[in-house]
C-alpha cells in the first residue's frame, strides 16, 4: 500500500484482494475523522466504499492481485468525494436491476450498488481512458 | 479470531445458531453458507440466527443470509432472525426484506413462532 497525503487529498492503492477492503474503510474513516464527520454520516460512507471497493476488487479486477484498485478521497467545505478505480472491463450501471423489487428481493447478490446509491447523495460510474472503470461518490457535508 | 464465530444449541426441535462478529463477503459469509448447509445434510431445518451480536454486515452477507432463507424454505424448513442490531434492520427495511424475514426481539416468542 503506497499512502500520498495533501491537505486535501488522499490516494492510496491496493492489491486486489479481500483484504483491502477493511484497508480502504480504515483509511476512510481515518479522513473522516480528522474531518469531523458523525457517526450516521461515517456508518453510511462506511458501507458505500466497502461495496465500492468489494466491486472493484471482485468484479472489476477479478481478484487479479497483479492489478490494483485506486482510492481516492478530497474534501471540500462542501462535500465528501470518494473515487474507487479498477482496471476491470467495465459494466453498465443503468443495467443493474433493482433488488427491492418482488422479481428481485430473493435474489442473493446486487444490493452492494443499491447501498452505494442510498448513503450516498451521488454516485457516477466512468470508463477511464487509460483503462478501467472508476466510481465517483459524493457525500455533502 | 475469526472474522465470525457461530455457536450452536438446540432448544427442542429448534437450532439455535449465536453468531458474533461480522457477516462480510469472504470468510463471514463463508462461515454462515457452511453452517446452514451442515444443519440442512443433518435435517435440522427449524433455524433461528441470533444476530444480537451481528455488529456489520454488507450486501454479501445480507445476500447470504437470503441464499440461506430460500435454501432452509426449499427443504420445507423455516429461518428466522433474532435479536437485530438497529443498523441491521435499518439494513434490512431498506432493502425491503424486513418484510420477508421473520424476525423477533424475543427468543422466546421466536421459539414458539415455529410449527
Amino acid at each position: 500500500m503506497t499512502l500520498n497525503v495533501t491537505l486535501e487529498t488522499t490516494e492510496l492503492r491496493f492489491p486486489s484482494r479481500i483484504e483491502a477492503i477493511d484497508e480502504a474503510a480504515a483509511a476512510v474513516a481515518e479522513f473522516m475523522n480528522r474531518l469531523g464527520i458523525g457517526e450516521d454520516i461515517a456508518f453510511g460512507v462506511d458501507m458505500a466504499v466497502r461495496e465500492a471497493v468489494t466491486n472493484a476488487v471482485v468484479h472489476g479486477n477479478k481478484l487479479d492481485n497483479a492489478k490494483e484498485v485506486e482510492l481516492r478521497l478530497r474534501n471540500t467545505p462542501e462535500v465528501f468525494e470518494i473515487s474507487v478505480h479498477d482496471q476491470g472491463s467495465g459494466f453498465n450501471p443503468t443495467e443493474v436491476p433493482d433488488p427491492t423489487t418482488d422479481e428481485n428481493i430473493l435474489k442473493p447478490s446486487g444490493r452492494g450498488i443499491f447501498f452505494m446509491r442510498n448513503f450516498m447523495d451521488e454516485v457516477d460510474w466512468s470508463a477511464d481512458p487509460k483503462g478501467g472503470t472508476s466510481v465517483r461518490m459524493i457525500k455533502k457535508l | 479470531m475469526a472474522e465470525l464465530n457461530i455457536s450452536e444449541r438446540q432448544v427442542g426441535e429448534v437450532t439455535v445458531l449465536d453468531m458474533d462478529g461480522k457477516i462480510t463477503i469472504g470468510e463471514g459469509s463463508v462461515a454462515l453458507r457452511t453452517a446452514i448447509r451442515r444443519l440442512l445434510e443433518e435435517g435440522k431445518k427449524k433455524i433461528l440466527l441470533n444476530l444480537a451480536k451481528v455488529g456489520y454486515i454488507d450486501s454479501s452477507g445480507i445476500g447470504e443470509l437470503v441464499s440461506s432463507y430460500t435454501s432452509i424454505n426449499k427443504e420445507g424448513g423455516q429461518l428466522k432472525l433474532l435479536n437485530l442490531t438497529q443498523k441491521l434492520q435499518d439494513l434490512l427495511t431498506i432493502t425491503k426484506l424486513l418484510t420477508v424475514f421473520d424476525v423477533y426481539d424475543s427468543e422466546e416468542e421466536a421459539l414458539a413462532s415455529f410449527k
